[in-house]
């Protein structure tokens, strides 16, 4: 009888990738570059060390991206690096990390604790590295997760001559509200806690911002955003009913510090059809309402009275093909932005991804209308290892 | 009556006694083969009682018509639960494919309530609670279904005693079941239990339409503790679609003090 991951056990995985945006219409802006194809190659390798029959971990996960025609999407993060220690009832990390608080789909309102890395995509499921102290207590009463965030990220921009960009490049350097500048201490704490059907998270953050606001200014350039970063905070809950094949959903938050205090909420139910089709197929459909009562005080969100329409099919095949998409609609103005995502196994080793994003019928005096031109699709290709 | 009280009859009364009954009362005698199946059950069960947790690792082959495999590879822990109307609690990680290393999935298993399940998905760092309704659909796309890997608890099933006969080189108990819980895709399942040791050794799956939709063969049963059988191999073959799925154990270990507090949702975040 051998008995697995002992002492050191040690693993290297990840994945390489090779990508590619297609832009079918021309840009926007006169400075972007006009570049249908847009090429990009990647790294994202994890390095995982345990000690002491797995009780001590270390881990690091650079993402290293090199892209042709964006400098600013060319960049290198430590996605997570750091040390985990597991005890019983109790956790400690220490290091980069990554951490995520939710339950919808279309629009993550609570998730704060990472940076988003916004060249990477618009859907602002790509974080930057978090330095954290992270301890969680498992009690009978719940999980309490305790966070000290000694450092700030300041969120990723495409570049002056990128497609994505919006109207206006974002300035290099951000303005901070507070004098201790990037070196701000936040601190967020959480409870988690699950019934038979529920699953329920209360959090609270204070600290620096993760959604900078973007004032307009003119340089000897022209005009440009700065990103300046104020001092809020936020009390919020994320739950889940699950009820058979249908899921209630619902994340809401206050938060002060950007103007006048605000509420804002996204409720959702996303409901599953099991083996339909002449397959094993399943295909869930997802509806999700937004509402966000900040001012113009407050950092621009377009998820401010929209509802998102979202399918999902699971082909259930050994490649595990998989399709989500839909529209994202604003039933105020109108405003519409699609999306969808497609992706499938080949061989053991290798994943084809194409996604595409869908910009149309954006209101003139939005922000999203610096996007309109950049409806594009994407297609990457992944070896993992 | 206990099995065993049964047993110690002397044959030939036992015969005179069950031909009596089933002459004088059918329903008796259906309430008979009810009662005989599920005490077959329950002694499988006490036999496998009290390990507290085990460890395992899988390797999961997946054949088409045409012979092409795809492998899975998952490393597993479970949970022997004594709670009331619960079952046991288990965690999946897998190891390959290699895009999905990492994503693991929770179960607490109930008995006719749907299981609480958490999928932890590592790219995103989520922690997701997801649907426990599809229990007859195939795990990632093997001849599995979720409810073929679930913890079989008793009372899952209701149970009717077939008939005794050789299966290999072994005398096997013949029992049909059938599922007591919501959303099965079967309508019965077959089940035959050496006699030596109470260990299945082959399960025959019919469809929601009463067809012989999979078999389901144990292979090289090794005793773990002195005490605990677990097979080296399944495999599961669906006769409707010509698909097959090998399911390879290895690395088993036994009480292992894994700490209840392992397998909750704000745990599963820690997977790797």
């Amino acid at each position: 009888m051998t008995l697995p991951r002992t002492v050191g056990a040690q693993e290297i995985r990840g994945s390489a990738f090779l990508e590619t945006r297609l832009f079918p219409w021309s840009p926007a802006f006169a400075d972007q570059r006009d570049a249908a194809i847009s090429p990009s190659v990647g790294l994202e390798p994890e390095f995982i060390w345990e000690r002491d029959a797995g009780s001590i971990r270390f881990l690091v996960k650079p993402f290293l991206r090199w892209d042709a025609h964006d400098d600013d999407r060319t960049h290198a993060d430590l996605r997570e690096a750091g040390v985990l220690y597991l005890a019983n009832d109790w956790t400690l990390f220490a290091g980069a990390g990554k951490v995520f608080w939710g339950k919808t789909e279309a629009h993550h309102l609570v998730d704060i604790i990472n940076q988003t890395d916004s060249v990477e995509d618009i859907d602002t499921e790509d974080k930057l590295g978090q330095p954290m102290i992270n301890l969680t207590l498992e009690r009978d009463w719940g999980a309490v997760d305790l966070f000290f965030l000694p450092y700030f990220r300041e969120r990723t921009h495409p570049g002056e001559r990128a497609r994505l960009r919006g109207a206006f490049p974002v300035l290099e350097n951000a303005v901070y509200a507070s004098g201790a500048g990037r070196w701000h201490p936040d601190f967020a704490v959480r409870w988690s806690y699950f019934t038979n059907s529920l699953d329920l998270a209360v959090s609270a953050f204070r600290g620096t911002s993760r959604e900078p606001f973007l004032v307009p200014v003119t340089t000897q350039d022209g005009h440009a955003l700065q990103a300046v970063y104020e001092i809020i905070d936020q009390v919020s809950i994320d739950t889940q009913w699950t009820a058979g094949a249908t899921l209630w959903k619902l994340e809401a938050l206050t938060r002060g510090g950007h103007g006048d205090r605000f509420l804002a909420a996204v409720a959702g139910v996303e409901h599953t059809l099991f083996g339909i089709g002449p397959g094993p197929a399943d295909l869930g459909l997802l509806v999700e309402l937004m509402l966000d009562g900040r001012d113009e005080t407050a950092p621009f969100t377009p998820f401010d009275n929209d509802v998102f329409f979202g399918a999902r099919w699971a082909f259930n095949d050994t490649a595990d093909s998989a399709i989500l998409g839909g529209p994202v609609i604003d039933y105020e103005t109108g405003e519409l932005f699609a999306f969808l995502e497609a992706e499938r196994r080949f061989s053991d080793r290798w994943i084809v991804a194409l996604e595409t994003r869908w910009f149309t019928h954006t209101n003139a005096t939005a922000p999203v209308h610096g996007l309109r031109r950049d409806d594009f699709v994407s297609l990457r290709l992944s070896r993992y290892f | 009556m206990t099995l065993t009280a049964r047993r110690a009859l002397p044959l030939g009364m036992y015969a005179v006694t069950v031909a009596a009954v089933l002459l004088a009362s059918p329903t008796l005698a259906q309430q008979s083969s009810k009662q005989h199946g599920r005490e077959i059950a329950a002694e499988a069960d006490r036999r496998d009682r009290g390990w507290g947790d085990n460890a395992s690792v899988m390797r999961m082959i997946l054949r088409n018509r045409n012979g092409d495999e795809s492998v899975r590879e998952l490393r597993r822990q479970v949970l022997e639960t004594n709670e009331e109307g619960a079952g046991d609690k288990s965690l999946l990680t897998f190891d390959a494919p290699r895009d999905v290393a990492g994503t693991s999935l929770l179960s607490h298993t109930k008995i006719l309530e749907p299981d609480d399940q958490w999928l932890f998905l590592p790219a995103l760092a989520r922690v997701k609670r997801i649907s426990s309704a599809n229990k007859s659909g195939p795990f990632v796309g093997s001849e599995f279904a979720y409810e073929d890997l679930a913890s079989q608890e008793i009372d899952k099933y209701e149970y009717r005693f077939m008939r005794e006969e050789t299966c290999g080189d072994l005398a096997c108990f013949v029992v049909e079941r059938l599922p007591r819980y919501e959303h099965s895709g079967y309508t019965k399942q077959v089940v035959w239990w050496d006699k030596d040791e109470y260990r299945i050794q082959r399960i025959d799956f019919y469809d929601r339409k009463d067809s012989l939709l999979k078999t389901l063969a144990y292979d090289g049963y090794q005793r773990y503790l002195e005490r605990y059988w677990r097979p080296d191999r399944m495999t599961m073959e669906n006769h409707q679609n010509g698909k097959s799925t090998e399911l390879v154990f290895a690395e088993w270990t036994f009480a292992n003090g894994l700490p209840e507090g392992d397998l909750t949702p704000s745990r599963l975040r820690r997977a790797r």
